[in-house]
């Protein structure tokens, strides 16, 4: 193992004096062994980040190199777990403060079933046994390094992560030893056999992403929003209820209070596929703003390496980062500690190649197994003072396909998620448009462009009725802006908080869209046969269909037709009434 | 404190805050040490960077009279700690933590680390339980919540000294002893007559028996505001993990920290972001806000309401953006409301208390308090739109029941937003049912037919 002396301290970063070591080596540093990685190496000298708090830290002190990058343990004890940017557990640990250096991680027990015998040759990444005895019967796979012929299994029964359980006789006559658990470099991506369209949707139960600007599994999505927006919230919100096995929440840079609220919310909910608790798919990664900054740059990494890890089990994985934007920041601070010149906004100039690697991590494959897996990858974004033309919103925009801007006109009058539906879009409609007509719904496309064109024609009318009055517009655009508010409020709004409707299955988005679509063709109707927009703007009904989402659950969804029908209804006495008169 | 090295004239430059060292003694990383000038004062510092041969310590308080000869440098061991004991309470202390009414030194018990360490998130309890102001603003529309941190967004001249003081004596927790809830009071940079007007209004009520109150005059050095939130949030720790009981924080001005940080920052020489102010801007402030919260298993909790001036009222200015980001919501005060008299001019719309949901509603305040509060900011939201439009085009060219809207937003203004006393929350709530009245029910869409009925249908009055 190589070793250095601290020369020079400063914050985080460190030089040291020693030889032997590698570029993004791992190293523990001092007494108390904190951990960081080599960044820079000049003649003997090596520049270490620091991913700790480096108080007390004195020159002279000992930088240990581990003699391999930077790397986290993958084994089946990370679903249900909350873990620091670094993927060490932040449970027990029997204070109520993070401190800094070494913690050794306790190590969970499963029940090992070998499924290979001793003979069968291994191809990379192939499935050798399952664990049981977590929240799912996880598969246990080679990692995508090693092959070989199985020389030695143990059999059935209960065993520790770190147990080796499998010899492999390796085709250059060497062995290794395969235990459940195996450790995997954050900063390379994990390798699959090959990757696939995405013609899938991820379903997230929320009417305006799924329905107006749908995200593919394995599609890639953004969130900006200025302060107050409701990032935060959306983002859980789609972990909790999207159709993802495995969700892996990374919090970087964000508010402690926020983790604490998803640890004790997420045992409470269930999944409405499984039934099981939404903590036991889930996988939090928490580096919040009070924690070290450069293990923030990491844990963006290790969330994605993570992920990759379910995927290779045939796994869909949903992977949320809260916040790029505290990612860059810590790249940004790291960059300025280490004099580096810089870019626009003074982020450093390779922040766009940073965020275009960590997005390419998204994807559906066959893995090398051979199994079908994805990881769908949503990030959200803070850009200052809400201005997206910011470098990480501008540079994430370029790697994504579903952009989901959050307006704050829209949060301040409480109404959301707060999505703006003409700052958006999804470059995933068309992959996935075939999906919902398999669902029944033959005319989704084109309800969703009789959505968007009312919602286009609502902004530009609206700022006409600011010039001339609103009581002075033509009767069409009166209707036009009627029809757009009853979108807006029936099928856009949805509360998170509420009961009966925080989720949307895909059969009532359908319901809900198909009572719009037909309000939108009635007013259309009425008006041809010279109903006034007073009239229209007066029936009970319309207050019924804007609150259908809190009135009618998932379990009633016979009472659409119900509604569809006292809307037929309602129209049908307006015309006649309007005929007589 | 075990070794306390004492080093005699190895100084090698001064620069600014800056002291360079010849590398003599042993230090740490953020060790605390006291240079002593030859005018015999100690001023406290931290060795910020540390070589082979020198080390730079950085000086919290002014180096002014110091000299490279005569400089004495008192090494502590350890970094910066504040000693606490029960006898905090109605203590006065200057902003790093030295008793300053007059009084004995403080019995010290415990001794923390002013910095604080970050709070492993699992063993966060969330905020609960709802902490009653009396502005209906806050409790009504914008309720704080014990654990959470929600600052105030003012602006140069409009009346947060007076806000701060009113909820320092007016606050109460629902449902808990009095005397388990304690104020900690820092004022950061504080011009004189505004720590004299807080010193005094705290004496005069009999509040100062249960606040801590510290104070960094703006004619204290700069750096020093870097300590003052330090100290005063170990103080409001101790009062809440030790010793068990709810401590509000109330932190004021944290546009002169951020000011003072950007000062330090730049004699570093350090690359700056935004506006000239440090890159870690957001960590540094959130190693303050983030030590809110609640342990669990613990008794108590430490309530946030720090309070900054926007500059040029611009709330995209870096000291409130980043703050937005970090806390959990804001309240943002309005010039426009408070020319017209309206006290608190609370600007409704941009505020935000994203904890709320958790310390209202049923078992906590009333089950039909979070459609109220809803339904208020719909109908305030779409009022300001009209008012907009009939900015320009009249109110005659507005229909009926956008009129209505124009009624309710005045309304809204002048009875929910103007408060000449303090309300109970059942009085807030009242007087947002009774100005619900004034649209019709179909515009009610975030309250069930039931909650109309029950509120505005049951009292016998009709829709006006």
């Amino acid at each position: 193992m190589s070793e250095a002396r601290i020369r020079w301290i400063s914050g985080p970063v460190l030089r040291a004096r020693g030889e032997g070591f590698r570029m993004r080596e791992a190293v523990q540093v001092g007494e108390s062994h904190l951990l960081g990685e080599v960044i820079r190496i000049a003649a003997d000298e090596i520049t270490v980040q620091v991913y700790e708090d480096t108080t007390g830290l004195k020159t002279g002190a000992t930088v240990y190199g581990a003699g391999q990058p930077l790397s986290i343990p993958l084994g089946p004890g990370l679903l249900g777990g909350i873990f620091d940017g670094l993927l060490r557990p932040l449970t027990d640990t029997g204070t109520p403060y993070v401190m800094p250096g070494l913690r050794p991680a306790p190590r969970k027990a499963f029940r090992f079933v070998p499924g290979v015998s001793v003979g069968q040759r291994l191809g990379r990444g192939a499935v050798f046994g399952a664990a049981q005895g977590g929240a799912r019967e996880q598969m246990l796979l080679l990692p995508p390094d090693a092959e070989g012929e199985v020389a030695e299994i143990v059999p059935a029964g209960e065993y520790a992560e770190n147990t080796p359980l499998l010899t492999l006789t390796l085709p250059d006559g060497g062995t290794r030893m395969i235990a459940m658990c195996s450790d995997w470099p954050v900063r390379q991506p994990r390798p699959v056999a090959a990757r696939l369209p995405n013609d899938e949707p991820l379903l997230t139960g929320q009417r305006i992403v799924d329905s107006i600007f749908p995200v593919a599994r394995g599609g890639r999505a953004a969130i900006p929003g200025g302060f107050g927006t409701g990032k935060t919230v959306l983002l859980e919100t789609l972990a909790k209820w999207c159709n993802a096995d495995v969700i892996v929440y990374v919090g970087c840079g964000e508010r402690g209070n926020e983790i604490a609220g998803v640890l004790e919310e997420f045992p409470q909910l269930d999944d409405p596929r499984s039934g099981r608790k939404l903590m036991e798919r889930t996988v939090v990664i928490a580096n919040t703003s009070n924690m070290p900054v450069s293990a923030r740059e990491a844990s963006i990494y290790t969330g994605a390496t993570v992920a990759e890890y379910f995927r290779d089990q045939g796994l869909h994985v949903a992977l949320m980062a809260d916040s790029t934007s505290r990612w860059a920041e810590a790249l940004r601070e790291v960059s300025g500690r280490l004099g580096e010149l810089p870019g626009e906004g003074a982020y450093p100039a390779y922040l766009s190649s940073r965020l275009a690697e960590f997005y390419e991590r998204a994807a559906r494959v066959t893995t090398l197994g051979g199994a079908e897996g994805s990881i769908t990858l949503i990030g959200s974004i803070s850009p200052p003072s809400g201005d997206f033309s910011e470098p990480v919103t501008t540079h994430t925009k370029r790697y994504i396909k579903s952009f989901w801007a959050l307006d704050v006109k829209r949060a301040q009058a409480r109404f959301y998620p707060a999505i703006h539906p003409l700052q958006s879009y999804s470059e995933d409609v068309a992959a996935l448009t075939g999906w919902w007509q398999g669902q029944g719904s033959a005319r989704w496309a084109a309800w969703r462009r009789t959505f968007l064109t009312l919602l286009e024609d609502q902004t530009r009318l609206e700022r006409m009725a600011r010039i001339i009055g609103k009581d002075a517009m033509p009767v069409r655009a009166q209707l036009t802006l009627l029809s757009a508010d009853l979108v807006n409020e029936a099928f856009l709004r949805q509360s998170a908080y509420s009961e009966t409707d925080r989720y949307c299955s895909p059969a009532r988005q359908i319901a809900m869209m198909r009572v719009l679509a037909r309000f939108v063709e009635l007013v259309e109707q009425a008006h041809a046969a010279g109903v006034l927009p007073e009239q229209i703007a007066a029936l009970p009904v319309l207050r019924r269909i804007a609150r259908m989402g809190e009135d009618i659950p998932e379990v009633e969804l016979a009472r659409f037709a119900d509604l569809e029908a006292a809307l037929e209804q309602a129209f049908a006495k307006l015309q006649e009434a309007t005929a007589h008169a | 404190m075990l070794d306390r090295l004492i080093v005699d004239g190895a100084g090698t430059k001064l620069d600014g805050p800056l002291l360079f060292l010849k590398r003599t003694v042993e230090a740490g990383l953020n060790e605390a040490v006291e240079v002593t000038g030859a005018d015999g004062r100690a001023r406290l510092g931290r060795v910020a960077t540390l070589d082979d041969e020198y080390m730079i310590v950085e000086v919290l308080e002014s180096t002014a009279g110091l000299a490279l000869a005569e400089t004495r440098v008192r090494f502590h061991g350890q970094p910066l700690h504040f000693n606490v004991g029960p006898g905090i309470l109605g203590r006065v202390f200057n902003g790093v933590g030295q008793v300053m009414d007059g009084g004995p030194p403080i019995a010290a018990t415990r001794s923390f680390r002013i910095e604080g360490l970050p709070l492993n998130p699992v063993q966060r309890a969330t905020p609960r339980d709802f902490i009653e102001t009396g502005i209906s603003t806050i409790d009504l529309m914008n309720s704080l919540v014990r654990g959470q941190k929600l600052p105030i967004f003012s602006g140069g001249g409009l009346p947060h000294d007076r806000m701060a003081a009113q909820i320092a004596l007016n606050a109460r927790l629902r449902g808990a002893k009095p005397e388990d809830f304690v104020i900690v009071f820092a004022g950061i940079g504080l011009p004189y007559d505004s720590a004299e007007y807080f010193q005094h209004t705290l004496e005069e009520s009999g509040a100062l028996a249960r606040t801590a109150l510290f104070l960094n005059r703006a004619s204290d050095s700069s750096t020093q505001r870097l300590l003052t939130p330090r100290f005063a949030l170990t103080a409001a720790e101790y009062l809440a993990f030790v010793e068990g009981r709810h401590v509000l924080a109330i932190v004021t001005d944290l546009t002169n920290y951020c000011e003072a940080l950007r000062e330090v920052s730049s004699s570093y020489g350090e690359v700056p972001s935004r506006k000239g102010y440090p890159g870690y801007l957001y960590s540094d402030l959130a190693t303050l806000y983030e030590r809110a919260g609640r342990i669990r298993g613990r008794e108590g909790s430490l309530t946030q309401l720090p309070i900054l001036t926007m500059p040029a009222d611009d709330i995209g200015h870096p000291i409130p953006d980043l703050s937005g980001y970090i806390t959990e919501g804001q309240i943002v005060l309005d010039r426009e409301l408070d020319r017209r008299d309206v006290y608190p001019p609370v600007k409704v719309l941009p505020s935000l208390s994203r904890l709320m949901k958790d310390g209202i509603g049923a078992g906590y305040t009333h089950a039909d308090h979070p459609a109220l509060a809803s339904q208020l900011y719909a109908a305030y939201a779409r009022a300001v739109q009209m008012r907009i439009l009939a900015g320009v085009v009249g109110e005659e060219g507005l229909a009926e029941a956008d009129r209505r809207y124009l009624e309710f937003g005045g309304r809204f203004e002048a009875e929910i937003v103007n408060q000449a006393g303090p309300r109970t929350l059942e009085e807030s709530m009242d007087i947002g049912w009774r100005i619900l009245r004034v649209l019709p029910k179909s515009e009610l869409t975030r309250l069930s037919d039931a909650q109309i009925a029950k509120h505005l249908e049951a009292a016998g009055v009709s829709h006006e």
